[in-house]
């Protein structure tokens, strides 16, 4: 195993975008090839990831197809390895990104070139934090997909995009700077930034509350957990589709990686010590903003609502600490992920034919776009998490895991499920059924081609993971066991600690 | 006569000054010969300096040395008067200052910062400061029938005039109660009860702070920035900041080292005052000029505070932020320095309206400079707080790392509204092509080094790592 399959992984898009940058020629030419190049280094990079998934060894919990490589000397070394949990947002992260490339191209209609080089920079960015395992590399990640996001969201954004951009690079960067402070201290105290390193170093409890409060501030932002998510609305409304879904299926996901991976994993007792914070602030915000989400009439508005009542299940999940919880928040991200993406692609199919993102816009569409009516209601219906869909297993799960921790969580949770149906129900009804009220959308046409192609195989894959989520479990399977037992070791460690 | 092969890059400098004012006085319209001759004269200087032996030597009385320290900040002044002098000659050019005298003139500061950073004696150090202080103000107001030339280079003398003095009270009160101009015995002689020799610490402190334009001495910081040639500017925000630093550096650690206690405070309390005005002074500026005024203010905030900590971590950090933070001015002055429309100058920064429509490589350019001031990763900039908030964290520091990397975040807010007005706004005329090469050159150089960084950082740190103080 000589090949730095990761390296090739996180840079491939780069290479990509770099090529793209380089092209020259008139408009037309440089506009075809940049498309060929962004679709094909996407597609190739999902293929290599697939062919990682394939010789990915799920017996061991160790950190498998490790680099180094030394880049501050003698201080941090860039060193990529993935495990169980890393490998699927991985996945997520490469099959998303082609789908957001074909999205674009059907539907960006200026500087085409500089939106496929800022989703292909995006691309190595959110790979980039998945793969590492240096604090420091992590951050450098983590931070940088600020500035592609930005501009996709200022640039090809909607009429309030100065507003939103600003308001997101600004609450995620002041959030991620603690963190900063925190990788610092990190290193300060250990002497080292690399993860595998300070798994098994043990951090004095003293600072593991403060340090967990910096990453907190960093990842709840991001995530984002009630009260810092004021920006993701406004943020995912003004978006352009491809940018939305970035932002849903996989920006968010950085943060739930971020708590699975670091408050877990480096201050075990911290987490033990803050989790009735994260379940409280997770259970106002599932109930909180399922009743905002009610009372949209954006429906762009409405979806990013919903997507943080869902990260109010994955944080659930993650820190109820059992099995079930664990599993279920990580299979909950994929599969909000999935369908996140195509509830937003769903909206972008409106939007790009109509220009309005109003539901009273729109009703009666089964009359006119039945082929658009059917995909919509599946995605209506797994993300309100009905069984058959990856929805409801991540869901099931996490209630499950919370029902073992603590009972009044997991009966409040539950009220979620049932205002998802409300408002995703009612979103659906709005739009689809009824009569053609607005006699203007009477001229829209059904789902062309590429669209057909990019929801089939969004379907298809909640579908398949709805009713058979095996191979999921069995690659995340022992990771998580790893990581708990990990934890307790820790737990036990500290407490035998305490009364010695 | 030994010694004299140590400062032959002075003494070369001095003898292409004289050269080149007999140049300038016996050739008529001689300003391109001259220009060339004075960029190649400092690339001989680079040479020679870069020649001196690798060791600590003290000449003169032990008035003069030359270190490791006093190489990298010579070579550094050097090479970035001889860029800003490279990207800037389509500017002068065009504004009327093409004098023999402006190249001179820059040389000779030039010259006076070499003293300053290789003095080790209280005396060789003023002179060399008012050296280039003098030549700094004839900069300042180069463009005679400019009034606010004029205005910039008469705020810059009184205000400059009055921190000499003070310092200069300083070294005083130095040489009065430790009895020597030299740093090392002032550092043997120099305790904690010392009252009046702690006074004279301020005092010199005052200057300096001046000099490197810390908050609360930084008032003349915009109006020279915004009044001065936009060439002059940009020799204002790059080389005099590393004589100045050096200096400061120099003083803190050597002389005064014994005494630490005593002035960490007083750096922390600039440190923070610079960091928290450059932040929010900035953010309702519309003038590029003025609004990179408040930037560097806020820059030289983020380098005391890796002084502040009394380490040699401390001391590094601080040159490695210098140095990127020097590339990252040397960039966005190349991208001013392009804001041209038929042959005249702009300044406004709404005059960048819709730029990566009509000049994508430049609009890019800015973006990377902007982001790379205000330290998003993965660019330079990052790297260069990322080292400061390392020393200062290895201090225990805590309160000025937080309050430092919050300014950070306010300060990304004027960054990010000239990229919003480069990339979001509606385009407007074009600039004009420029085909000055030296300008192109110094533009694209620098811009690569600040988005490849992140590919080695050891380059840079190893360089650093070899340079301790005390």
């Amino acid at each position: 195993m000589n090949f730095p399959i990761l390296s090739a992984i996180v840079f491939i898009p780069l290479i990509g975008a770099f090529f793209i940058f380089v092209t020259r020629g008139t408009q037309k030419i440089v506009e075809k090839n940049s498309k060929y190049v962004a679709i094909f280094s996407s597609v190739a990079n999902f293929f290599l990831s697939l062919f990682l998934w394939y010789s990915f060894d799920n017996t061991t919990s160790s950190f498998q197809f490790v680099e180094e490589k030394v880049w501050m000397k003698g201080f941090i070394n860039f060193q990529l390895g993935i495990d169980g949990i890393s490998i699927l947002f991985i996945l997520l992260t490469t099959f998303i990104a082609p789908i957001c490339i074909f999205s674009g191209i059907n539907s960006i209609k200026f500087k085409i070139k500089e939106f496929l080089i800022a989703i292909l920079v995006m691309e190595t960015l959110m790979l980039g934090v998945f793969c590492s395992l240096d604090l420091v590399i992590f951050y450098l990640f983590f931070e940088g997909g600020l500035i592609p996001m930005f501009l996709i969201i200022g640039i090809w954004g909607g009429p309030k995009r100065v507003y939103s951009a600003f308001k997101f690079f600004l609450f995620t960067l002041l959030g991620s700077v603690l963190m900063l402070i925190a990788i610092i201290s990190i290193y300060w105290i250990t002497g080292t930034t690399d993860v595998i390193k300070l798994m098994d170093v043990r951090i004095e409890e003293e600072y593991q509350y403060l340090l967990w409060l910096a990453f907190f501030s960093s990842f709840a932002v991001k995530l984002p957990m009630w009260p810092v998510h004021t920006w993701l609305p406004d943020a995912h409304v003004e978006a352009p589709t491809a940018g939305s879904v970035v932002l849903a299926a996989i920006l968010l996901k950085m943060a739930g990686y971020g708590f699975l991976r670091f408050s877990l994993g480096l201050f075990p007792i911290a987490s033990d010590y803050f989790t009735p914070l994260i379940f409280s602030l997770s259970i106002i915000a599932i109930i909180y903003t399922s009743l905002v989400a009610l009372m949209q009439d954006d429906m762009k508005k409405l979806i990013a609502y919903s997507s943080v009542a869902h990260m109010g299940f994955v944080t659930i999940g993650i820190f109820s600490l059992t099995k079930q919880g664990l599993e279920g928040s990580i299979i909950q991200m994929l599969s909000h992920g999935l369908i996140s993406a195509a509830l937003f692609l769903c909206v972008g199919v409106l939007y790009d034919r109509y220009h309005s993102r109003m539901i009273s816009s729109y009703g009666g569409l089964v009359n006119i776009m039945p082929k658009y009516a059917f995909v919509f209601m599946i995605f209506t219906l797994a993300a309100l998490g009905l069984p058959g869909t990856s929805g409801f297993i991540g869901e099931f799960l996490v209630l499950v895991g919370a029902f073992q921790k603590n009972i009044m969580v997991a009966i409040l949770a539950s009220l979620g499920v049932i205002f998802a149906a409300a408002y995703m129900l009612w979103l659906y009804r709005r739009v689809v059924f009824g009569k053609i009220e607005n006699s203007e959308i009477k001229g829209m046409t059904d789902l062309n081609k590429t669209e057909i192609y990019i929801f089939g195989t969004l379907v298809f894959l909640t579908i398949f993971f709805g009713v058979y989520p095996e191979p999921l479990f069995s690659t995340i399977d022992i990771s998580i066991n790893n990581l708990i037992d990990h934890y307790q070791a820790d737990i036990n460690f500290y407490s035998t600690q305490k009364n010695n | 006569m030994q010694s004299i092969i140590y400062i032959l890059p002075e003494l070369f400098l001095s003898l292409a000054i004289l050269t080149f004012l007999m140049l300038g006085a016996f050739i008529k319209k001689s300003f391109n010969l001259v220009y060339s001759l004075t960029i190649l004269s400092l690339l001989f200087a680079i040479v020679l300096v870069l020649n001196q032996p690798n060791e600590i030597i003290k000449i003169f009385n032990e008035s003069y040395i030359i270190d490791k320290f006093s190489i990298l900040m010579k070579v550094l002044t050097l090479l970035f008067c001889l860029f800003i002098l490279l990207s800037s000659k389509d500017y002068v050019k065009n504004n009327g200052i093409d004098k023999i005298e402006y190249p001179i003139i820059i040389l000779a500061s030039t010259l006076g910062m070499l003293l300053m950073i290789s003095s080790y004696d209280l005396i060789i150090f003023y002179l060399g400061l008012e050296l280039q202080s003098i030549c700094l103000y004839i900069l300042a107001s180069f463009k005679r029938f400019d009034e606010r030339s004029n205005e910039a280079g008469l705020k810059y003398f009184v205000l400059s005039a009055l921190a000499s003095g003070i310092l200069l009270y300083g070294c005083s009160l130095i040489y009065g109660f430790t009895g020597s101009t030299n740093f090392e015995t002032i550092s043997n002689n120099l305790n904690q009860t010392n009252i009046g020799a702690i006074f004279g610490i301020v005092f010199i402190m005052v200057g300096l702070a001046f000099k490197v334009s810390a908050v609360p001495f930084h008032m003349w910081t915009p109006d020279v920035y915004e009044g001065s040639p936009t060439s002059v500017t940009g020799f204002f925000a790059l080389v005099p900041k590393i004589a100045a630093l050096s200096v400061f550096i120099r003083f803190m650690y050597v002389p005064f080292v014994n005494v630490m206690s005593q002035w960490q405070t007083i750096v922390i309390f600039l440190s923070i005052a610079s960091m928290i005005l450059g932040a929010v002074a900035a953010i309702g500026q519309n003038n590029i000029k003025r609004l990179m005024a408040y930037s560097s203010i806020g820059h030289m905030g983020y380098a005391l505070a890796g002084l502040a900590t009394g380490t040699n971590e401390g001391i590094q950090s601080t040159i490695a932020y210098l140095i990127i933070y020097l590339v990252m001015n040397l960039a966005a002055f190349g991208c001013i320095f392009m804001m041209k429309r038929e042959n005249s100058f702009y300044e406004d920064i709404n005059d960048l309206s819709g730029l990566s429509k009509n000049h994508p490589i430049l609009a890019f350019s800015f973006l990377l400079v902007l982001f790379s001031l205000a330290g998003i990763p993965p660019l330079a900039g990052f790297f260069a707080k990322f080292y400061i908030f390392l020393a200062v964290i290895e201090s225990n520091m805590y309160a000025l790392a937080i309050i430092g990397l919050v300014t950070t975040v306010v300060s990304t807010f004027y960054y990010l509204r000239i990229i919003k007005i480069i990339y979001f706004d509606k385009p407007k005329k074009p600039f004009d092509e420029s085909y000055d090469w030296g300008l192109k050159s110094s533009l694209i150089l620098s811009s690569i080094l600040i988005l490849t960084y992140f590919i080695y950082p050891s380059i840079l740190t190893d360089v650093i790592s070899s340079i301790i103080i005390y």
